[in-house]
């Protein structure tokens, strides 16, 4: 076990490290906990970048917590596909803490919002690094409870009432996903995601599979928001505060749901066409239903929750293929979205910390006062409506190219018709938001402060270089990796008992 | 078998209170009662027929062969904390919606729509 | 308690409970810390240790009214012990590292059976019973003491 691979357990405890120094010390000291959560994102995200080049050289590695080789011991497992999901959430993080340090003065309590932001991202950095069935439904729920305080945060009524929806639709999630693991766990009396995988591979598929996966489809869908389980979202993105709004829509939707589904279904329980059929269809509702009721939406915040559901339901079509190419589609569509979507998500919320508004209809011509916001959000725009060279056209492409592959022509129809509406909804978005004359009202609103302005500009920067993750030098270690853990399947097993010595 | 049906049956319960009750501190109930069976089912798992509890005594003490499983029992007290930070926030928000909106009835708290 | 002791500004409950409370909370507070320091030994731990300890000072609310609870252990202390016992644990945790691997257990591990054994597994559960207690506290502090007024619509 070389000194490098102690970088997969860092990966969690230094934000949660972080988390309890802001709860001891944010009280007092004023500066601290924006310090301590930009410090405490910043090595996360320097741990997860240098754990791609850790993949590349060493390969899958296991790290045995506590000495104990699995199947005894719980295992972290970095792979791939963990590189990959961590680079986003950790990219993600460590840009909304940036914009935080401006955008929550106007709260109290700006310590709990640190610490419990904190809490979240060591929660998702454990789904996402855990090699251990168990383990994942305690990260999963560590990060899931923290969310639920965070919606609530501002204590309005609106952000009350999505909390309480929100927390009473994701504990039920949780209480599926928890039946299934109780029942995988008596069908294989192993937790370790690699021996079960082995297991279950050696028994004949029965009823009782059936049901396990049943239970786990709802439960993740649940927490990955793909419709029918979707009524939760239109509520809770909106009431969030701009930074956590992002930060659910960005990330946590991905890591706890798609993630979690992709880990669970491909590698311990194997692919099946039912499966992934199944996949493909609430994929497909997603995208659809998304988009049609996103078109009607005034207030900006509610139009971008209900794209998130469209284009998650691009991401659970894409995986949901099981070809190669589709799961190549569905993991970079994965990134781009995380990108774009957070990054739309704190431009509404430069708006209303310049405005005070979300309502369409009375904001206008925006883009004279605050230049840099109306940029970053046409670039942001241009990728969720798949424009080239923008990131979002290429993994769109690369999904619509993969359902035709398949044969899948119905699919890729309703694709290509989910983008055009994506477009026309987000011209509508521009024109009434940022072009056009400006509003007497907004005469003297000013740009966005400056943590607000880098972080935003950042984000903009990898949307507009992301179609470059494609090229062969950046695509190898990165992309193609993600995509070979899922297309390998159930080699997952073998792979990472041969890595325990 | 039959106990196990009858935790997947007060689960069925849980989740009937959850989707069928008006009253927010009802749902909360019933988050509570669905939790508890999953609990259960778990527990049951491990038993086996004519088990003795896992616990290593000095001097012979009770063969290992012949202990029920003590993997799940450590998962559930992890599963238990888990759902009192869950019902803890849960009420905490029920608390302020109280006092924000008057009432504990659902069907009045219907501000965000569409 | 009747009218006349609330009008004089008693708080809490009556004398009996009062009474019997005096013996006993010192008692429920020692079982709950023989029960974290033996968890290597017997059924118990970290977790169920912690809450019996927390269940200590939640009946010394309840029979005595909130001001001599917050005597024995304000506020501030309790969040203190809160953060600092996840930290003690992360701490334990990361020296590990330092051995080898995260979590190793490094210290000597003694003769089965006896209580100086087990590793790192006593101070674990020290620290585990540090921030579930004092969550546990926190909590029934939090949720009983909140009042908010109801705005009227």
């Amino acid at each position: 076990m070389t000194p490098g691979c102690a970088i997969v357990p860092l990966c969690v405890a230094v934000p949660l490290g972080g988390a309890f120094l802001i709860a001891l010390l944010g009280r007092k000291v004023r500066r601290l906990p924006d310090a301590l959560g930009f410090m405490a994102t910043l090595a996360a995200l320097l741990l997860s970048l240098s754990s791609v080049g850790v993949v590349r050289t060493s390969g899958i590695v296991v790290y045995a917590v506590g000495g104990w080789a699995p199947p005894i011991g719980i295992a972290l497992v970095l792979d791939g596909l963990t590189a990959f999901v961590l680079v986003t959430v950790n990219v993600i993080a460590f840009l909304v803490a940036i914009f935080s340090i401006d955008y929550m003065e106007r709260f109290t309590a700006k310590w709990q919002f640190y610490a419990l932001f904190l809490l979240m991202l060591a929660g998702m950095n454990g789904v996402v690094v855990t090699g251990d069935m168990f383990n994942l439904y305690v990260f999963l729920e560590i990060a899931a409870v923290a969310s639920y305080a965070l919606v609530a945060f501002g204590t309005e009524k609106h952000e009350l009432e999505a909390a309480f929806k929100y927390a009473v639709m994701g504990t039920l999630g949780s209480l599926l996903i928890l039946l299934g693991i109780a029942m995988l766990y008596g069908a294989t009396s192993t937790l370790n995601m690699a021996d079960m995988g082995r297991e279950l591979a050696a028994q004949t598929p029965d009823s009782l599979l059936l049901l396990i996966s049943a239970l786990f489809l709802v439960g993740f869908g649940l927490k990955a928001a793909a419709v029918p389980f979707h009524a939760w979202l239109p509520d809770a993105h909106p009431s969030a505060p701009a930074p956590i709004s992002a930060m659910l829509s960005g990330v946590l939707i991905k890591s706890l749901g798609v993630y979690a589904l992709a880990r669970v279904f491909f590698n311990v329980i194997g692919m099946t066409p039912q499966v992934s059929s199944v996949l493909m269809f609430l994929g497909a509702l997603s995208m659809v239903i998304g988009v049609f009721l996103a078109i009607g939406q005034w207030d900006l915040k509610r139009l971008l929750a209900y794209h998130s559901i469209s284009q998650i339901g691009y991401v659970l079509l894409g995986i949901g293929l099981a070809t190669p190419l589709g799961i190549l589609g569905g993991l970079f569509h994965l990134f781009n979205h995380s990108v774009f979507k957070s990054l739309l998500f704190l431009n509404s919320g430069a708006v209303e910390y310049a405005t005070g508004t979300r309502d369409l209809q009375k904001m206008g011509g925006l883009a004279r006062r605050m230049p840099v916001t109306s940029a970053t959000t046409l670039a942001a725009s241009m990728s969720i409506a798949g424009i080239p060279p923008f990131n979002g056209f290429w993994s769109k492409l690369i999904i619509i190219v993969a359902a035709v592959e398949a044969g899948r022509f119905g699919y890729a129809f309703w694709a290509v018709l989910a983008s055009l509406l994506t477009l026309a909804s987000f011209m509508k978005v521009m024109k009434y938001a940022f072009f056009g004359v400006l509003n007497e009202d907004w005469g003297d609103v000013k740009e966005a402060p400056f943590f607000m302005k880098f972080a935003m500009c950042a984000l903009a920067a990898i949307c507009i270089l992301g179609g470059l993750l494609l090229l062969p030098a950046a695509y190898e270690p990165f992309l193609n990796a993600a995509t070979k853990v899922l297309a390998e399947g159930t080699r997952y097993a073998t792979l990472v008992m041969s890595e325990v010595r | 078998m039959a106990v196990y049906v009858l935790c997947l049956v007060l689960f069925c319960l849980g989740v009937y209170c959850i989707l069928a009750k008006r009253n927010i501190i009802k749902i909360i109930v019933g988050i509570t009662i669905a939790e508890c069976a999953v609990n259960m089912f778990f527990v049951l798992t491990a038993y086996k027929t004519g088990g003795r509890a896992p616990i290593l005594e000095p001097g012979a003490g009770i063969p290992v062969a012949s202990m029920v499983d003590p993997l799940p029992h450590a998962l559930v007290l992890t599963a238990i904390v888990i759902g009192l930070a869950t019902t803890a926030l849960m009420v905490a928000i029920a608390m302020r919606i109280y006092a924000k909106y008057g009432t504990y009835d659902i069907a009045e708290i219907r501000e965000l729509k569409g | 308690m009747s009218k006349e002791q609330r009008r004089n500004g008693a708080k809490g409950m009556s004398l009996i409970v009062k009474t019997i409370t005096r013996l006993t909370v010192g008692l429920i507070l020692l079982f709950g810390v023989y029960i974290v320091l033996h968890g290597h030994l017997s059924p118990g731990g970290g977790f169920a240790g912690g809450v019996i300890i927390a269940l200590s000072f939640v009946h010394l609310m309840l029979a005595f009214g909130k001001e001599e609870a917050f005597k024995k252990v304000s506020e501030p202390v309790l969040s203190f012990f809160e953060s600092v016992g996840a930290l003690l644990f992360l701490g334990i945790a990361l020296a590990g590292l330092s051995a080898g691997y995260f979590f190793l257990n490094f210290l000597p591990k003694g003769k089965s059976f006896e209580l100086a054994s087990a590793g790192i597994i006593p101070f674990c559960n020290i620290a585990i019973c540090f921030k579930v207690g004092a969550g546990l506290f926190a909590i029934f502090v939090a949720l009983v003491l909140l009042t908010v007024d109801v705005e009227k619509k």
